[in-house]
């Protein structure tokens, strides 16, 4: 099995320039980027992947014990990159993507030269001092959501679309097939990104690192954005004027435009 | 109805048109606010613009309070507001349209309210995306039913996985058992090669075969192989009492015929009644002369054993006649002898061998193929012959369902 059909690695946009990695957070897959890849394509090589487990990946390809920590999703990260042979790439990570990036970028130097963490939270649950938001109940209430919405999944509807990367239509035919994700595994990746605490990775990032946060994010309070900023030094925050945990569907202008100005300026 | 019987109704009845007429009468507005579901409008920010009396009332909340102030997901338990923001709402970006989903809603007096919510994006003239209408349905019941559902699927769950780790525990049980059945490794023995093997049809059930080989004295060696009517714990029994009644007897007597006697005699003891058992068995000794074996062996209605002779031939030691161990009193077994010089090698088997079935007809693989098979190899020492047959039985699949076991004793080719 390639990594390039495991993580269902699809490369487009520039042929020269520096390479982009978009990556999904926890929630849905590749289709996150489906408004900001047009905006970035023109001048940057663009990689897009689903975690194993999500989207369009190869679901036989899933272990509970690898993605029950950022560490195997941060792996499979690092292994798109090694695979494409990416050098001093940009990781756009988005929610605990951005963490997964902060852990890809220190275990492959080189490879990754700058990170862009979209709506960051190292730590969702407070902790004494720390907010992060919510509470360990708040979290189980999550994943009873998740065990009451199975969204465009169906057991017997997986391997259609799972087993046809080249024939996507297949998946479009049902409702909300853009994140359809078997329950078990979705409901190991809610609780391995609620349930993590990565504040100690933020200060081994040594790249260049823009963090994007939303005027208003329930997921990510702004709190959490300016204390992720202080934990990476020399990191720049933005604040878009953007409601909700996912900018880049709905402010893909301003999000766009906050990474090419970060990759025009300081971004080496 | 259609709206022609309508009329027809109302021109042939004409008490029923006053009442058709205040049906009439429920204004838009009126289906809005009282609908039998909640209806709400947003901005794309989440901001409630509009929000209908229905829902409010579920809510406990007055119009003043939401509309404005509120956003869609503060309407939401917490758990619910992180399915909204990472689920519900990209998807609704993305989709246009979502439906049919889960969640609760917060009332004011305490409650949780388990909805259903379906989501329409509604688009201005230049395809920007101007609001979302959102339905709720009151799922009280249906949750109530779902919860049902989940916890007798995680029962479900857990006495399957439950079930699962009964019968790994049961399968290393009956793997401990069998083994006790069989002599752990054969023992070393000067200018003798000999080679084991058995093949369990299933590890949930305990095999019927069984074999042994021990030394009796310096220069002589019993071995024996057999197999049990049935299986499982019955026949793990039967084999048992067979195993040890036969080692006892060689031990004592090394005359093949009188040991199977003696088995004939405990089984007939044991077994009585409804319930006789029964087994086939060969029994033999050998005796180490020079370089040669002198082989002594005893038959009770098991399949002939097998000589490979160094020439590389391989014929059938014929011990026709000998009767099942087990059944009749007066049973007869049949006596053979043989000498085994440097590289011949005697071959003692079950019938999961011979009569596995093979081929797309599904044929028994037989006495012949079995010989073909021997002699094609031969000469062959023990392990090197028990090796092959266990490649063979490999290639059966599943064609072969019995257990099966091998005993082979040779003596080595002179170097």
């Amino acid at each position: 099995m390639s990594i390039l059909r495991r993580n269902n690695v699809r490369v487009t946009g520039a042929t020269t320039g520096r390479p982009v990695v978009l990556v999904h957070g926890f929630g849905c897959d590749q289709n996150m980027w489906r408004l900001v890849e047009p905006l970035l394509a023109e001048d940057h090589p663009l990689v897009l992947f689903d975690y194993v487990g999500a989207g369009r990946s190869d679901l036989s390809a899933w272990q509970e014990d690898r993605y029950s920590s950022l560490d195997g999703y941060a792996r499979d990260l690092v292994e798109v990159c090694e695979e494409l042979d990416l050098r001093d790439a940009v990781v756009v990570g988005h929610s605990v993507s951005a963490m997964t990036g902060v852990l890809a970028a220190a275990a492959a130097p080189g490879r990754i030269g700058a990170l862009v963490m979209v709506c960051p939270s190292p730590r969702y649950i407070d902790e004494d001092d720390y907010r992060g938001g919510f509470s360990a109940e708040d979290i189980d209430e999550l994943l009873e959501s998740l065990e009451s919405n199975y969204l465009g999944w169906s057991a017997a509807m997986a391997p259609v679309i799972m087993g046809n990367p080249d024939r996507p239509e297949l998946g479009e035919e049902l409702t909300n097939s853009f994140c359809a994700t078997d329950p078990d595994m979705a409901r190991v990746f809610a609780r391995t990104t609620f349930l993590s605490d990565s504040r100690k990775d933020l200060e081994t990032v040594t790249v260049p690192t823009l963090i994007l946060e939303c005027e208003q994010d329930v997921i990510a309070p702004r709190e959490v954005g300016a204390y992720v900023h202080a934990a990476v030094k020399g990191s720049e925050l933005v604040t878009l004027d953007a409601v909700g945990h996912c900018p880049q569907l709905s402010a893909p202008e301003a999000t766009a435009s906050a990474i090419r100005s970060f990759l025009s300026s300081g971004a080496r | 109805m259609s709206p022609g019987g309508v009329d027809d109704a109302g021109a042939e009845a004409p008490g029923i048109r006053p009442a058709f007429s205040s049906l009439l009468e429920d204004s838009a507005e009126d289906l809005y606010e009282s609908a039998p579901c909640g209806y709400l409008s947003t901005l794309m920010d989440g901001t409630i613009a509009k929000i209908n009396a229905t829902l409010l009332g579920w809510l406990g909340l007055s119009r003043e309070e939401v509309v404005g102030r509120k956003r869609f997901s503060d309407l939401l338990t917490v758990g619910g507001r992180l399915y909204h923001e990472t689920h519900f709402a990209p998807l609704l970006r993305m989709q246009g349209h979502l439906g049919g989903v889960a969640l609760e809603m917060r009332t004011a007096a305490g409650p949780r309210l388990p909805v259903l919510v379906t989501s329409t994006l509604k688009r201005g003239a230049d395809g920007e995306p101007l609001l979302i209408r959102t339905t709720v349905f009151d799922a009280t019941d249906r949750r109530a039913y779902e919860q049902e559902l989940l916890r007798a699927r995680r029962a479900a769950e857990e006495a399957r996985q439950q079930a699962e780790a009964d019968r790994a525990q049961l399968r290393e049980a009956l793997a401990v058992l069998q083994r006790s059945l069989l002599p752990a490794t054969l023992p070393d023995l000067p200018g003798v090669e000999t080679a084991g093997y058995y093949h369990t049809a299933s590890p949930m059930e305990l095999g019927g075969d069984f074999y042994d080989l021990f030394p009796l004295d310096d220069t002589r060696t019993a071995f024996f192989l057999g197999d049990v009517c049935g299986k499982g714990p019955q026949a793990a029994s039967l084999t048992s009492l067979t195993r040890y009644t036969l080692r006892a007897a060689m031990i004592q007597d090394a005359d093949p015929v009188d040991d199977l006697r003696i088995l004939n005699r405990a089984l007939m003891e044991r077994y009585t009644g409804d319930d006789p058992r029964y087994c086939t068995a060969v029994a033999g000794v050998f005796e180490r002369v020079g370089d040669t074996l002198n082989v002594r062996l005893a038959s009770g209605g098991h399949p002939p054993a097998l000589v490979l002779r160094a020439d590389g031939t391989a014929e059938y030691l014929s011990t026709r006649g000998g009767m099942l161990v087990g059944v009749l009193p007066t049973a007869q077994f049949v006596e053979a002898s043989t000498v085994l010089r440097p590289g011949d090698t005697l071959l003692l088997y079950t019938d999961g061998l011979t009569e596995a079935r093979v081929g797309p007809g599904r044929e028994l693989y037989g006495y012949d193929a079995l010989r073909s098979f021997a002699a094609a190899r031969a000469p062959a020492g023990s392990r090197a012959l028990v090796d092959a047959l266990t490649a063979l039985l490999r290639d059966f699949g599943e064609g072969l369902d019995d257990d099966t076991a091998l005993l082979a004793v040779g003596v080595p080719a002179t170097p």
